[in-house]
């Protein structure tokens, strides 16, 4: 194992030099870096002309002004690490240090929840194949593949933030959208939930009931203006999350882990008013964090003492319980600071942005701050999940449908093992095997399609950086950007590679 | 008992999957691979819709304003052409309304100077569709040169390959699009698809390589080398046609992921330039005045969908058409007609009903398991029927 990642290490690095090369001299060549001052009028041409010159280097041919750069990266120049200077003269370090930032915060939101929304419905597809569900995410798959992002991007700043924009000025629900919208919810559930005659019957009721009366809820109390979870929303969203997690992940057999996640669901309600009202108000992102961890410590530990003879399944499933509950009242606080927020004086009344990655000077709370990074996050990451979604959702619906056919499920069903078992332990791990490649492989190339995603909502990121440098024809911007996203794609398809061999026994890398 | 029906009747858990098979062996007796392959392309909806949607798409954007390959010109059958401006009619709104249906003479409206969208909409739907089919042609014939080469020839030339792939596939393909873009994109968009094309071959040349380095291994391929055949035959005549599978089901995939980069590429400003248009120049050129002027924006960008939409649907039809492991469901009034053919079905003794019925559902379930789907629901028939309840063997009369 040591020698395969040592020589695909190596020869990761000779690719990746080979890479910048090529990409320093297509820069370089695709157009002429002085044709602005060669058309322009000014008295002091030949002066300007030979000052870029003399800051680009641009009398060394592109072949060999590349080991200049590399000089910069590497370090040998004396100023450490440093990928040269910009047509205006600011050093692109700098440049590249604030644009990965809103980058990478955007790809990393954006990825994550395009992964696990396509892995949840391309299983649950999978699942139900050649159900009116299955047909329906199939072609709504195919369609999302073919959507140009921009076109995407413009309707969705249109309807997703100046129409919503608009409807928060006034926020009335028309009366038929509760019906509607409950009868297509109770279409959807009654498609994905298995049972046929009665049991369909009772769970499209259960379902539409249950959409509308959420609507008429939000209708009725001004949801808008001032949004909420409240106590009552909590619990029964804990105590479902108790019994969901459990029953996914042991079972509701396992009584142990059932009390396990019930006491956590229970703990997390009991600090529900300490927290909203009290310490939460002095918090900032470390200790945020810091409860996060000790949350999902103090769940595992409380799921180790329900546990019995067989600890760590108990534990797993209450540490998973203890984080989602405690999501959920980290929400509620979060929509707690909305109504302050969205009447503020920067924002006005009309909280989802269409442009740029933050609110420039707010001074307000940790809690307004993520209200303020939620609002401008939402459009772009929509429409990233909107591509991305349809690759991940066709891939986990093959990987699972492959692995469904294989002679062990057969064997696991004919030993007479709960569906749960089979799909959940025999079935669902070893469709993970090929996703989990697969999403190595793309969040590598995913910062690469972020440009047009970036300039359409004006965030001021790498792919800005990068298109202002091909612009002037300047490789060092460019070659900042390329660094970053060549670097990542090579690290992921090394982690890619050693996540397959490490989780299937079938591939050998010596 | 009357003396028609047939002596002895299958037992009951082969029978439905022997029915199955008779009835997707009927269909394919006698036929070539490529008469297979044909039927069930067309057997696929989704495909067969998308192909005739895009034939239509084809026609429409090709006759309608005229075309020019070189120094040969047509003209078309519309009025008005995408570079002249008229007089605006209507404020420029879309003259096309379906209840009553009517054309009007600006179907998809005008811009601000008066250019007729239809034309210009179609004009770009030429442009974008030469690139696609540019691209594929040339993508597809770099990769599967390069994975052929690479996958049968093995060892060094392999890794020289490879390693070149490794390299082009580091490059987000956007990028490496907009830098060559920015150079050759003024040219016109032929050179911008044949640069595009360069880059865009390397997960095919992938793809082909690991097909030809598990077909390079099989029997027939020692049979034709002990025969004396060269290697330019073995891979012409024997690895190719076995591969041809994956190379066009990736080709068409790459066509649509191909008119979607360049018009972002357009989009960006690198792609096709101005006095010509593309869907997504248009789209780039009107997006400020969607608050305005929506029909700038919807027509381009519903014709960018549709071509991407039919061509996936194809790759999707023809993906089905090719996989040898595909078996098709057979639909329950198929299996109850081959059912009929075979013998109306014996009259149940009131005893062993319930077993019976049993029996045909632990059946079902079993051919559900093998079709991917959860064990408490088979493909077929949710609830056994008459028609489903396997015959009692009758092996004493």
């Amino acid at each position: 194992m040591a020698t395969f990642v040592v020589r695909r290490l190596i020869a990761s690095v000779f690719i990746f030099l080979a890479a910048t090369y090529l990409m320093y001299q297509l820069t370089a060549l695709s157009g002429d870096p002085l044709e602005d001052l060669r058309v322009s009028t000014a008295p002091n041409k030949a002066q300007l002309i030979e000052a870029r010159t003399e800051l680009l280097n641009l009398d060394v041919p592109p072949f060999l002004r590349y080991f200049i750069w590399l000089g910069g990266v590497i370090g040998v120049t004396g100023k450490g690490f440093w990928l040269g200077v910009t047509v205006q003269n600011q050093p692109v370090t700098v440049l590249l240090a604030q644009a990965a930032g809103s980058t990478l915060q955007l790809v990393t939101i954006s990825n994550l929840v395009a992964i696990i929304l396509g892995l949840v419905i391309g299983i649950t597809t999978a699942l139900r194949q050649y159900s009116g569900y299955d047909y329906g995410v199939t072609f709504i798959s195919f369609l999302f593949f073919s959507l140009p992002i921009f076109w995407v991007a413009v309707l969705l700043k249109q309807f997703g933030a100046i129409g919503f924009n608009d409807f928060l000025q006034n926020p009335q629900i028309a009366g038929w959208v509760a019906p509607v919208l409950g009868v297509i919810s109770g279409l959807i559930w009654m498609s994905i939930i298995p049972g046929r005659g009665r049991r369909k019957v009772i769970t499209f009721a259960a379902a539409a009931i249950a959409t509308a009366a959420i609507i008429i809820y939000i209708s009725a109390s001004d949801w808008f203006s001032t949004p909420h979870i409240g106590i009552v929303g909590v619990v029964i969203t804990a105590v479902g999350i108790a019994f969901g997690v459990t029953a996914i992940s042991v079972g509701l057999k396992r009584r142990r882990a059932l009390y396990a996640s019930l006491t956590v669901a229970a703990l997390g309600i009991v600090l529900y008013f300490p927290f909203m009202y009290g310490f939460s108000y002095r918090m900032e992102l470390q200790g945020f964090i810091l409860l996060a961890v000790a949350t999902i410590v103090v769940s595992f530990v409380i799921g180790l003492l329900f546990g019995g003879s067989d600890r760590l399944p108990v534990a797993r499933t209450a540490a998973i319980t203890g984080f989602l509950v405690a999501g959920i009242i980290a929400l509620d606080r979060f929509m707690l600071v909305w109504n302050q927020y969205a009447n503020s004086g920067q924002i006005k009344g009309r909280p989802i942005a269409t442009i740029g990655s933050a609110t420039p000077n707010l001074d307000a709370s940790f809690w307004v701050h993520g209200v303020d990074l939620f609002t401008h996050l939402v459009l772009p990451t929509i429409a990233l999940i909107l591509i991305s979604f349809a690759s991940y959702t066709r891939y986990s619906r093959a990987s699972l449908l492959e692995v469904m056919n294989q002679d062990y499920i057969r064997t696991a069903r004919a030993k007479g093992l709960t569906e749960r078992t089979v799909v959940v332990r025999h079935a669902f791990r070893n469709a993970l095997i090929p996703i989990a490649t697969i999403v190595a492989f793309d969040i590598g190339g995913l910062i690469g399609g972020a440009v047009i995603t970036e300039r359409v909502f004006g965030w001021t990121g790498m792919g800005q950086l990068f298109q202002n440098g091909l612009d002037h024809v300047d490789p060092n911007p460019v070659m900042a950007f390329f660094l970053v996203t060549g670097s990542l794609a090579i690290l992921f398809n090394l982690i890619a590679d050693l996540v397959y061999a490490g989780l299937d026994p079938r591939i050998r890398v010596s | 008992m009357s003396n028609t029906e047939p002596p002895i009747q299958p037992v009951s858990d082969v029978l439905v999957t022997d029915q199955e098979n008779s009835i997707e062996l009927k269909e394919i007796a006698g036929l070539s691979q490529g008469q297979i392959v044909r039927k069930r392309f067309f057997r696929h909806k989704g495909a067969f819709i998308a192909m005739i949607v895009l034939v239509v798409i084809i026609l429409m954007a090709f006759t309608s304003v005229g075309t020019q390959f070189g120094t040969w010109k047509t003209g078309g059958w519309w009025p008005y052409t995408w570079n002249v401006a008229v007089a605006i009619e209507n404020g420029g709104k879309p003259t096309l309304s379906l209840f009553p249906f009517a054309i009007g003479n600006h179907p998809f409206g005008q811009d601000e100077v008066g250019r007729d969208i239809f034309a210009v909409v179609m004009r770009g739907t030429q442009q974008s569709l030469q690139i696609m089919v540019i691209v594929g042609v040339v993508a597809t014939f770099i990769g599967t040169v390069v994975g052929a080469i690479s996958g049968y020839y093995r060892g060094i030339t392999d890794s020289v390959l490879m390693r070149f792939t490794d390299i082009i596939i580091t490059i987000p393909v956007i990028v490496i699009g907009a830098v060559l873009g920015r150079k050759f994109g003024v040219a016109g968009i032929v050179p911008l698809a044949l640069i595009l094309g360069a880059v865009l071959w390397t997960g095919l040349a992938r793809l082909v390589r690991g097909e030809f380095l598990s077909l390079r291994e099989r029997e027939f391929v020692d049979a034709a080398r002990v025969a004396g055949a060269r290697d330019r035959r073995i891979i012409f005549r024997h690895i190719l046609p076995n591969a041809i599978g994956v190379i066009i089901v990736n080709a068409t995939l790459l066509m649509a992921s191909a008119i979607l980069i360049e018009t972002a590429l357009s989009y960006l400003g690198y792609g096709v330039r101005a006095p010509d248009t593309s869907l997504g120049k248009i789209i780039s050129e009107n997006q400020t005045a969607f608050a305005t002027r929506p029909w700038l924006f919807w027509w381009p960008g519903l014709f960018i969908i549709a071509i991407a939409l039919c061509v996936n649907f194809i790759g999707d039809g023809l993906r089905d058409a090719f996989d040898p492991r595909q078996r098709r469901m057979p639909t329950e009034r198929n299996l109850a007609r081959a059912k009929r053919a075979a013998g109306p079905p014996a009259p149940v003794p009131a005893d062993g009903g319930d077993l019976d019925r049993a029996a045909a559902e632990v059946s079902s379930r079993g051919a559900g398991m093998q079709a991917g789907a959860s064990g408490s629901r088979g493909y077929y028939a949710p609830t056994p029927t008459d028609e489903d309840r396997p015959a009692p063997k009758r092996d004493d009369s």
